[in-house]
């Protein structure tokens, strides 16, 4: 899936991976179109690295273990490393998104974002949960900007949690938040934003909706 | 449903030293996009320390499906060609701040510095503005509000979600039948607005959408107002040589009627035309020595990557110019009269 040479490129950046990374990920015994895709694209990230394990499970049989991590649809994926960030992603981390996800294993591997310390400090004032969904199509270079973002949030923040959602593959949640344009942002389910935001304006938008001062 | 494939970026992994809050660069690149990506190779080239500061690479680039006029290439991806020119500006190892935008730009003395929205600033001996254009929006009724509900400003993004409806789209450039094309890929039924005589587009764009079957060119019509409640129900259009007012079902408007120079940074410090955009002479100096400006930010006509190419180089070796004669020698003709 992943073509020769892109393997060997990243590859050579996983050189730098620093600590383990985890990916678990959920898939179906009677495999949907974009679960076997998902688990066959993950493996092959897998191989690239000795540093990443990775843990399949099956959303029906594990059904426990998918409501621990509160996983609602598939295939999903949680990418962690000695604690769970609350990174996530629910369809494949295709186009764009596919840079997302070699990103978020290079920064959990390393522990750290690359987040201003400006915003790194204005992000502890998040003092409450925080649900992120990202719902994003593949051929969006923006929708990349905003998972990146979310993600680094999630990892930065424990109240955090930030998910991916590719709405090719859940198009169910295009018609529950009217997406008209990628990305749409949902925070808590209730506050939304249009488009990828800076930083600090996405910030501004996850203070706002808990009732916090902005920046 | 087919997957979509990987658009694998290997230079967007590539590990990006931050800049130092403390230093003094001899440059600071304000921007992404080709204008920006070019002067920093070029002052690279030239052992100067430098440092980049841009929301993210790629500029307008990024919001287009292909390429077809950038020399050496008769047709590239544009995802394939950003990624090209930053693979080549981040060879050089440069320090780069993403994600937090640009607030102000000051000189105190004769450094400039970069004052960001998060709080942080950087400081530099010279400044390359390369920040280019964003989306100029109509001020019609209805527009703001629906915006992200049926308004999109970027068919590459939303041109999924119009797959077998039907939707307009106001301008009459090269952006406005890009745009068609993306559309028409999906089966979507188009009409595209332009309130000018004629289409200012490449003739050929212009053929290549006029040989899709379901494609409108209205020109000589004005968008009146979008109208919905919470998404976008239909356009309200004004004839102009009839001044005859319709109203037409759409799901959906793409507004690609031209951009708006992202100056406001700088509209304190440098000269700046009716349009907004930063003045230049032919060596992209501005009226404040040490500061240069290039690409879709300055005066320079024909928006143009190759263009925008072009002028970041000549604004870095203008700025390598006025490193080396003016803070060296004091003799430096900062051009202004």
């Amino acid at each position: 899936m992943i073509q020769e040479k892109d393997k060997n490129q990243i590859a050579n950046l996983f050189k730098s991976l620093e600590n383990e990374v985890k990916i678990i990920t959920f898939t179906q015994e009677f495999e949907c179109q974009f679960c076997r895709i998902n688990r066959e694209l993950l493996e092959e990230v897998k191989a690239l690295s000795e540093k990443i394990s990775i843990e399949t499970y099956d959303f029906v049989k594990d059904a426990d273990f998918a409501k621990k991590y509160n996983i609602d649809k598939i295939p999903a994926t949680i990418i962690t490393g000695d604690n769970n960030y609350g990174i996530r992603y629910f369809g494949v981390p295709g186009g764009y998104e596919f840079t997302s996800l070699i990103e978020d294993i290079i920064d959990i591997s390393k522990r750290k974002t690359l987040l201003s310390q400006n915003v790194l400090k204005n992000l502890s004032n998040v003092d409450q949960p925080v649900h992120i969904q990202v719902l994003t199509s593949p051929t969006c270079p923006y929708c990349a900007i905003a998972v990146r973002t979310a993600h680094r949030f999630a990892m930065e923040n424990n109240n955090i949690v930030a998910d991916m959602i590719d709405l090719i593959e859940f198009p169910n949640l295009a018609v529950k938040y009217n997406v008209q344009s990628y990305p749409l942002i949902v925070i808590n389910e209730k506050h939304f934003i249009h488009g990828a935001p800076s930083e600090t304006d996405f910030l501004n938008e996850i203070l706002k909706a808990i009732g916090k001062k902005r920046l | 449903m087919e997957f979509p494939g990987i658009f694998f970026n290997t230079s967007l992994l590539a590990e990006l030293k931050t800049p130092d809050q403390h230093k003094i660069y001899d440059m600071l690149i304000l921007g992404g996009g080709p204008a920006a990506m070019s002067a920093a190779i070029y002052a690279a080239r030239k052992m100067l320390d430098i440092a980049i500061i841009t929301i993210d690479f790629g500029g307008q680039v990024k919001e287009t499906s292909e390429v077809e006029n950038y020399l050496g290439f008769q047709n590239i991806n544009a995802n394939e060609l950003i990624s090209r020119f930053e693979e080549h500006v981040k060879a050089f190892n440069l320090p780069v701040n993403t994600g937090v935008a640009i607030k102000e730009i000051v000189k105190e003395e004769n450094i400039f510095k970069v004052l960001m929205e998060d709080g942080s600033s950087f400081s530099g001996k010279s400044i390359i503005l390369a920040t280019g254009e964003h989306h100029k929006t109509l001020s019609v009724p209805g527009e703001r509000e629906l915006t992200g509900k049926g308004v999109s400003y970027c068919s590459i993004c939303d041109a999924p979600l119009y797959v077998n409806k039907k939707v307009i789209i106001v301008g009459g450039g090269n952006s406005a039948f890009t745009t068609g094309l993306d559309l028409s890929r999906g089966n979507t039924e188009i009409i595209i607005v332009n309130l000018a005589k004629g289409w200012q587009a490449d003739e050929i764009l212009i053929q290549r959408l006029r040989n899709y079957r379901k494609v409108q060119l209205l020109d000589l019509h004005e968008l009146i107002s979008v109208n919905g409640k919470d998404k976008v129900e239909s356009v309200t259009l004004r004839n102009l040589e009839t001044n005859e007012e319709k109203t037409i079902q759409v799901d959906g408007i793409f507004i690609e009627a031209g951009y708006l120079p992202n100056s406001d940074p700088v509209k304190n410090l440098v000269n700046l035309n009716d349009k907004g955009e930063v003045i230049i002479d032919c060596i992209c100096r501005t009226n404040v020595p040490g500061f240069f400006a290039a690409g879709d930010v300055t005066s320079i006509p024909y928006k143009q990557i190759i263009i925008s190419a072009g002028e970041g180089a000549k604004a870095a070796l203008s700025a390598y110019d006025y490193l080396n004669r003016f803070l060296e020698n004091k003799n430096y003709d900062t051009g202004k009269r």
